[in-house]
């Protein structure tokens, strides 16, 4: 429907407009299961940074604990990141992305990480929209302590060692939406492009970009009839559209003549486009309402809901609004940050 | 009678939430503006209004400032404590009261002034209802002010000053000091013996509290970012960040170098300070005990990844909730030992209000060049009063960034370094920052087993190297720690260790222990740990040290007797324990206690006997001393009062 990132003249082919390979944005091999979402998650954001031209050097990676956590040292090699505290990664990204703000951070954290002993620095990441993609990987269940329920584990879900959860799940875009946050999305590691055009989106966006990917794992929650289970989300996804990103100054050209409503165009803040193409419904995303309705509705039919649910790119993301200096704060000069000799007698004069 | 001239102790009783801070401050501003040395203290409850409170003012031509005991000067304002502060007035003292309290006057040994504060406000027609009580506050200034001798001049400058030149509020309040002036001259007859004459002892002086002072500093320092979160005593620190940076730190452009985050709580505090820290900001946080307490995992984190940060913990007294609003050093060995795991700290006390401006900057100095969280403890008293000080001085080294490497830097060692690797052999490596764009800078820093490049594992070899490294570089801390400050004096047999706000407390208690006890006590006070051979020296020329501090368990004694097991017997411990900041009576009385329990020949086999019979149960004979340090402090305290 799309297309985009031609080659640019003087690129060949294994070249992106950055001069970089793929393997330049490659991490170290993963020590995941094999099947594991996650790992098919990792290969998206290498493939979407290295089309969308980035270097790697001007994004940030930052983690929490768990097995989404250690994900992040297996792609971007080349970028600096944080492996934080359990719960605790957004935290750390805020503080550490007003030291230069022209960078974007990439976090990833699971539902574990995010939905229980994280909840609170999530709702408040959301509601400072720090300039960064909030990626959590979504399987329902805690891997690295061997299968127990996640928050988001749905009731009735039944685990080896575990029995049956006796609880309601939380659902993370219905948490980010009502946190106010700029960006909410959801996918499926089971539809990699999908995923890919989502995570280009999300970079896209200034502000806070979560993307809430259900993550099959394949160990502990891989059943068929488990809602985070790769079977019965290739049986239940409903995806609200067709996405596409479409890189700032490349051309539109659409397949087809499209009806009005069909076709739904994001103008992101980097220049760049996101195209929807509405499937069924006239889905509108930069309805907040309209959001939480459909969040609504896809539990109560029991429909793993994906695509773009929620966008607005009007909102200053955090450090915008300190009103920061162009250079980053990181490379001030000593004399930009002490004051000058001459102040200390004022401030002196002040204390009676 | 004997004339005391500026020789006593003011205290004001008052209901929460009355606005007589502006009175008291008045006081307290008047007397140092005559030149004579002065402290005030306000002893608050944690409410908003409504719970008795209290403001004491010491006055003390010697500069002996340390809050006094005896209240030779009360003033009751609050019905609800006035019996409480009738009782309190020490013999020959004197109390004034608002004359509308009516309850029973019980005392014949003092003097005893009723103020008709309700009428005298009521009698201005220019004062608005809804101001008579903040205004009737400054009657009792003036009242006092008339019976002892305060400057109206100074009362004048001390309003002009919290007014900020307003002249409204200036009249308003000027009006009700003088009415109170006028109405004591015409009515009372002075009985008590307390006046006050201009000194010039304050000269060249300011008055500050801490949580402003560390706050300048900081600012001084080159402070960028703070996430805080509002705790009691400390949220005016951070609310001195936002106050003073954009004036301090105000460009042409109108944009900032810093930014300060009010964070959801003290653990995303902390979080984003190390965020910042580790990505090249001067970054720091302020707390106190129970937001301490949240952010210890973060410190562990901070002193693994070796994240420069700085934390300024303004102690009030625990555990848990505690006494919100009273002071306490109760913090040491929780901020000595904080985490899990092996992990060394660096902590900082400053001892006053010029060496909160001090330690401002000089943290941020440490923590970049140690490359670890770096820990400043104050107190309440520090924090949140104002103290006489000499002026802050500006900071007299440049900014020390540490070891950083830029793009630069890489290409000339070609991008060969790193993350975690000791190539000078202090324990300190180099780090780049995020932003840094040559393609060897960046690393993945992680809190879990890491090598010299930042690479994840769980090697047993790797692990052990990197964490002898971290004790390698705790040592080389020991260079930039700032030293001691020792009070000597001539033919000192004994010696006192402290450390903190109780210095002007120690100071007056050296005195009469000197004077009247015959006790010659070198004074040091220790400013940071790790302690460096200052205080070794200290303790080794002294058959006996006191080891004086506020807390209940004597944390600075245990952590000495923890790095000097074989002092042991020398160290004794004085720790006391009300929330109120220290007085000399109490340090005085301390020394005594334990210098007459230990002093005979009896004493000391005993004490040697207890650490003997734990020596004897365990292998090691050096071990079981370590080990016993924290029960022989009981123990020693126990066996003490059975002789």
């Amino acid at each position: 429907m799309a297309i985009e990132n031609l080659p640019m003249a003087g690129a060949t082919a294994n070249t992106n407009t950055a001069g970089l390979t793929k393997n330049d944005y490659r991490g170290a091999p993963s020590t995941l299961c094999q099947g594991c979402g996650h790992n098919s998650i990792s290969n998206q954001i290498v493939s979407a940074l290295y089309e969308m031209n980035v270097v790697p050097e001007d994004v940030l990676k930052f983690s929490g604990i768990g097995c989404s956590s250690k994900s992040p040292t297996y792609f971007l090699n080349r970028t600096f990141g944080f492996n934080s505290l359990h719960g605790r990664m957004p935290s750390i990204a805020t503080g550490a992305l007003f030291a230069d703000a022209r960078m974007k951070g990439i976090g990833v954290s699971g539902d574990g990480d995010t939905a229980s002993i994280g909840m609170g620095q999530f709702k408040h990441v959301m509601r400072r929209n720090v300039n960064m993609v909030y990626i959590v990987e979504n399987n329902g269940v805690y891997g690295l302590t061997k299968g127990q329920f996640s928050a988001t584990a749905e009731k009735g879900l039944q685990l080896k060692k575990q029995g049956e959860n006796p609880y309601m799940p939380v659902d993370i875009c219905m948490e980010a939406l009502v946190s106010n946050a700029t960006f909410v999305a959801r996918s499926f590691a089971g539809n990699p492009k999908q995923v890919k055009e989502l995570i280009k989106a999300a970079l896209a966006h200034n502000g806070i970009a979560v993307l809430d990917i259900i993550s099959p794992c394949v160990t502990f929650n891989n059943q068929e009839n488990a809602y985070h289970s790769y079977a019965w989300g290739k049986d239940h996804e409903e995806p609200l559209h067709e996405i596409s990103y479409v890189a700032p100054r490349s051309e539109i050209i659409l397949e087809q003549e499209m009806n009005e409503g069909e076709i739904r165009e994001v103008a992101m803040h980097d220049g760049s486009t996101v195209i929807l193409k509405n499937l069924e419904r006239g889905y509108d995303p930069t309805n907040r309402y309209e959001a939480l309705r459909v969040l609504e509705e896809a539990q109560q039919n029991n429909w793993l809901l994906t695509g773009l649910i929620y966008v607005n790119t009007s909102k200053p993301a955090l450090t915008d609004i300190y009103n920061l200096v162009d250079t980053p704060l990181n490379r001030l000069t000593d004399a930009e940050l002490r004051p000058e000799h001459a102040m200390i007698d004022k401030i002196n004069a002040l204390m009676f | 009678m004997n004339k005391i001239v500026n020789d006593f102790s003011i205290t004001v009783g008052t209901k929460n939430g009355s606005g007589s801070s502006t009175a008291n401050n008045t006081i307290l501003r008047s007397i140092f503006k005559m030149g004579i040395p002065v402290s005030g203290k306000n002893l608050f409850p944690s409410n908003i209004q409504g719970l008795p409170t209290w403001y004491t003012i010491r006055v003390n031509k010697d500069g002996f400032i340390a809050r006094q005991e005896a209240n030779n000067i009360v003033i009751a304002m609050n019905p609800d404590s006035f019996a409480r502060d009738l009782a309190s007035v020490s013999p020959g003292g004197a109390f004034f009261y608002a004359d509308d309290i009516k309850q029973p006057i019980t005392r014949v040994d003092i003097a005893i002034y009723p103020m008709p504060v309700k009428s005298i406000v009521k009698s201005d027609p220019n004062v608005p209802t809804d101001y008579r009580d903040l205004v009737g506050n400054m009657v009792y200034v003036g009242v006092l002010a008339h019976m002892i001798g305060i400057d109206p001049e100074t009362i004048q400058a001390a309003l002009h000053f919290h007014f900020k030149g307003k002249q409204k509020p200036i009249d308003m309040n000027l009006n009700a000091v003088r009415a109170g002036a006028e109405w004591a001259k015409a009515n009372l007859e002075k009985k008590d013996p307390f006046y006050l004459e201009a000194m010039n002892k304050t000269e060249g002086l300011i008055m500050a509290d801490g949580n402003t002072a560390a706050a300048l500093g900081s600012i001084f320092g080159g402070v960028q970012f703070a996430g805080w979160y509002p705790i009691t005593p400390a949220s005016s620190l951070a609310e001195a960040l936002n106050d003073y940076l954009p004036v301090l730190r105000k460009r042409e452009d109108g944009k900032n170098t810093y930014a300060i985050v009010q964070a959801e709580d003290e653990l995303a505090a902390l979080g984003m300070a190390i965020g910042a820290g580790w990505a090249g900001l001067r970054s720091m946080t302020s707390t106190s005990g129970p937001g301490l307490s949240l952010m210890t995992e973060f410190a562990g984190l901070a002193y693994y990844t070796e994240a420069p940060v700085v934390i300024w913990d303004v102690q009030r007294i625990g555990p848990s909730t505690g006494l919100p609003t009273r002071t306490s050093q109760g913090d040491l060995t929780f901020t000595h030992f904080i985490g899990h795991g092996d992990s060394n700290s660096i902590i900082l006390l400053p001892g006053d209000v010029y060496e909160c401006f001090e330690f401002g900057w000089k943290a941020l100095d440490i923590a970049e060049r140690l490359q670890t969280p770096v820990f400043v403890l104050s107190d309440l008293d520090m924090g949140m009063n104002q103290w006489m000080s000499k002026p802050f001085q500006y900071p007299e080294t440049p900014m020390d960034r540490g070891k950083i490497l830029w793009e630069k830097d890489l290409e000339e060692i070609k991008g060969n370094w790193g993350r975690y690797l000791d190539k000078d052999g202090d324990g300190i490596p180099y780090r780049t920052l995020p932003g840094n764009k040559h393609p060897m800078s960046a690393y993945f820093t992680r809190g879990t087993g890491h090598d010299e490049y930042a690479k994840y594992t769980e090697d047993s070899e790797t692990y052990m190297r990197v964490m002898e490294r971290l004790r390698k570089k705790h040592e080389t801390a020991k260079n930039y720690m700032p030293k001691p400050i020792l009070h000597s004096i001539k033919g000192a047999t004994v010696g006192i260790i402290a450390f903190g706000s109780t210095e002007n407390a120690v100071l007056e208690a050296q005195y009469h222990l000197s004077k009247e006890d015959g006790i010659k006590a070198d004074f040091l006070r220790v400013r940071a740990l790790p302690f460096t051979d200052e205080v070794t020296k200290f303790i080794e020329k002294y058959d006996q040290v006191f080891v004086v501090e506020m807390n209940r368990d004597g944390q600075m004694y245990q952590i000495l007797l923890t790095e000097y097991p074989q002092f042991a017997l020398k160290l004794n411990s004085v720790a006391y324990h009300d929330g109120l900041p220290a007085s000399a009576k109490w340090v005085r009385e301390g020394v005594l206690s334990k210098l007459s329990a230990s002093k005979g020949s009896k004493a000391k086999p005993s004490a040697k006997k207890t650490v003997k019979k734990a020596a004897t149960k365990s292998k090691s004979k050096k071990e079981a001393v370590k080990k016993s340090v924290k029960k022989t402090a009981a123990k020693s305290k126990s066996s003490a009062k059975r002789k």
